[in-house]
């Protein structure tokens, strides 16, 4: 049987704000444990919530990039629940009334398509602490820095059919948020997190099937993996005339398998209602149109002005705008050397492999985009050739001199003396009577054999153009 | 309504309430005369009236996104009957 899988996301984002969403404690990652928690964060009695106007504009910023309706009066609920590192008991966030409501974003495939994947909501919820289980001589070690700390909850439409798809909503969510500044992101350090619920049916099958979800998931690549895993499992259960139970599973990476959270019986109750120490949140079309003034220019809106100012390819563009850092890069350098093509083709070429390479991040390359600029002006006013701007990359990773001293250091120069590739070319004809001859015969594929030889007499300095040139002349 | 006992020890455990086997037949009475209310209330037709947020007819104040609260983990940390490194200890809440 041939099966189908509907597959939706909820994405939890830290918000980047400078203070807790209730607190006026700070909120910064990698602070000392509980150095960021206070007599709110401790649930200390008597102490009352006051909302971070920050952390709602950044939600409503958010809500205006995806064309998502703005929800003017949201309304925060507790969800109850007892853990340790929740000391309130109940988690502060918004169930009927999300500051952002149904929106739509558009996911760019590796095949270069594009599919739109609705979004049903967001919401403005509260971080827990973090619970640490190893090491404390039998007890369980709490860490509340976290507690309190804004988050917004993204939840998809369940409108993703496979793995791949999942991912390219992700990796949108995540530049989207980038480039509006809402947020880090980063999955490793559980900015980004995501839940992901899976079922399968089979296909042209409109009903639904029972659905698991699938928690503990940090890297882009483990979502595709956990998801490819877990259908899987649901097909082979199926076919093997099983069932599915409908239960929260923890995704095990290593293993590659996920294994049952919490079974159903145990199921939780959170007995949600209205938060009675927050009120209502009202905004209007005013406060709207001023956050909307702030939206900066989107991945897919940059994207296509790459396409049309740049002139480059559908999916240069694409790669270029995936990450807000690497459009911003490539555009300094786009407009400092005054060549876009080029500019594309170091960045996603040779500048990118490095990356990869050394597994850096755009910020902690060495060379950064006013480098780049001069070595590509460089190859522009023919000081060097481009085979020979490589080699000064390389040289540019060891050496933080300027282009031009490193050039003139190495003798990396350009010579495009007339008389000087004269004599090369003479010394090439001198060598080569055969070739020589052929060429005269009429072999004009010999040329490109003999403008080798010169480049290489001369380490790849020779400007190739004036050799190709002058050879011709000479063998007339 | 009926409320019956695995109900009200399903709400107690919920709650983290602990209940003695003696008490459970009578709350769960009590429970049920409330429940009885409730459904009274129940039969209004609530069609057209939106769900009340907030018995104050206000809006939410703002905050400005400021850390003000300085770092008193010393001073807290007194109140915790254990800590170690930081952490507030606690009784293992994981196998």
């Amino acid at each position: 049987m041939e099966w189908e899988a509907v597959i939706g996301l909820e994405v939890h984002v830290s918000l980047s704000t400078q203070s807790k969403l209730f607190s006026g404690t700070a909120s910064i990652f990698g602070a000392d444990p509980n150095t960021e928690a206070n007599i709110f964060d401790l649930a200390m009695p008597g102490t009352l919530p006051v909302l971070n106007e920050e952390a709602l504009r950044m939600a409503v910023k958010f809500g205006l990039s995806i064309d998502a309706e703005i929800g003017k009066r949201s309304v925060f609920d507790r969800k109850n629940y007892f853990y340790p590192d929740l000391p309130k008991g109940y988690q502060v966030t918004q169930l009927d009334f999300p500051t952002v409501g149904k929106g739509s974003l558009t996911i760019n495939l590796e095949d270069g398509s594009e599919r739109v994947i609705g979004v049903t909501r967001a919401h403005i919820e509260e971080n827990a602490g973090k619970s640490l289980h190893e090491d404390f001589h039998g007890m369980s070690g709490i860490d509340l820095n976290r507690s309190g700390e804004p988050l917004l909850e993204i939840v998809s439409e369940p409108e993703i059919r496979n793995a791949t798809e999942a991912v390219a909503y992700l990796k949108k969510l995540h530049a989207i948020v980038r480039y509006l500044d809402i947020s880090d992101a980063i999955m490793a350090q559980g900015s980004m997190r995501c839940d992901v619920n899976v079922s399968i049916r089979p296909k042209g099958e409109t009903e639904l099937g029972t659905r698991t979800e699938l928690k503990n998931i940090n890297s882009f690549r483990f979502v595709e993996k956990a998801i490819n895993s877990e259908i899987q499992r649901q097909q082979d259960l199926l076919e093997d005339g099983g069932k599915v139970v409908q239960e929260t599973r923890r995704y095990d990476a290593e293993r590659d398998t996920s294994s049952p959270m919490r079974s159903k019986e145990f199921a939780n109750d959170y007995r949600y209602f209205p938060e009675p120490d927050l009120l209502p949140v009202e905004i209007d079309d005013t406060y709207i149109e001023a956050v909307r003034a702030t939206l900066p220019e989107l991945p897919d809106a940059r994207k296509a002005r790459f396409v049309s100012e740049y002139s480059l390819s559908d999916y240069d563009a694409g790669v270029l705008t995936a990450s807000r850092e690497m459009a911003e890069y490539f555009e300094a350098v786009a407009k400092a050397s005054g060549d876009a093509k080029l500019a594309a083709n170091w960045v996603t070429g040779d500048l990118q492999a490095l990356l990869n390479k050394n597994n850096w991040e755009l910020t902690q390359s060495p060379i950064q985009a006013d480098r780049l600029s001069v070595l590509i002006k460089r190859i522009i006013d023919n000081t060097i050739s481009g085979k020979i701007a490589k080699t000064v990359f390389d040289a540019m990773l060891e050496d933080s001199a300027s282009v031009d001293e490193i050039i003139t250091a190495k003798g990396l120069k350009q010579v495009t003396d007339n008389g000087a590739i004269e004599s090369l070319v003479d010394e090439v004809i001198a060598n080569n009577p055969e070739q020589v001859q052929q060429f005269r015969d009429g072999k004009e594929q010999v040329l490109g054999y003999l403008v080798g030889q010169a480049m290489k007499l001369s380490q790849g300095k020779a400007n190739p153009g004036q050799v190709n040139q002058m050879l011709r002349e000479k063998m007339k | 309504m009926a409320f019956d006992k695995s109900e009200v020890e399903k709400v107690a455990q919920l709650a983290r309430l602990h209940m003695s086997e003696s008490d459970v037949d009578e709350v769960a009475a009590r429970i049920t005369d409330i429940l009885a209310l409730i459904d009274q209330m129940q039969s209004v037709d609530t069609e057209s009236v939106e769900p009340l947020a907030h018995p104050l007819d206000m809006t939410q104040r703002l905050r400005p996104d400021v850390a003000t609260e300085p770092n008193r983990r010393d001073e807290l940390q007194q109140l915790a009957p254990e800590t170690e490194d930081g952490l507030f200890l606690v009784p293992k809440v994981i196998e």
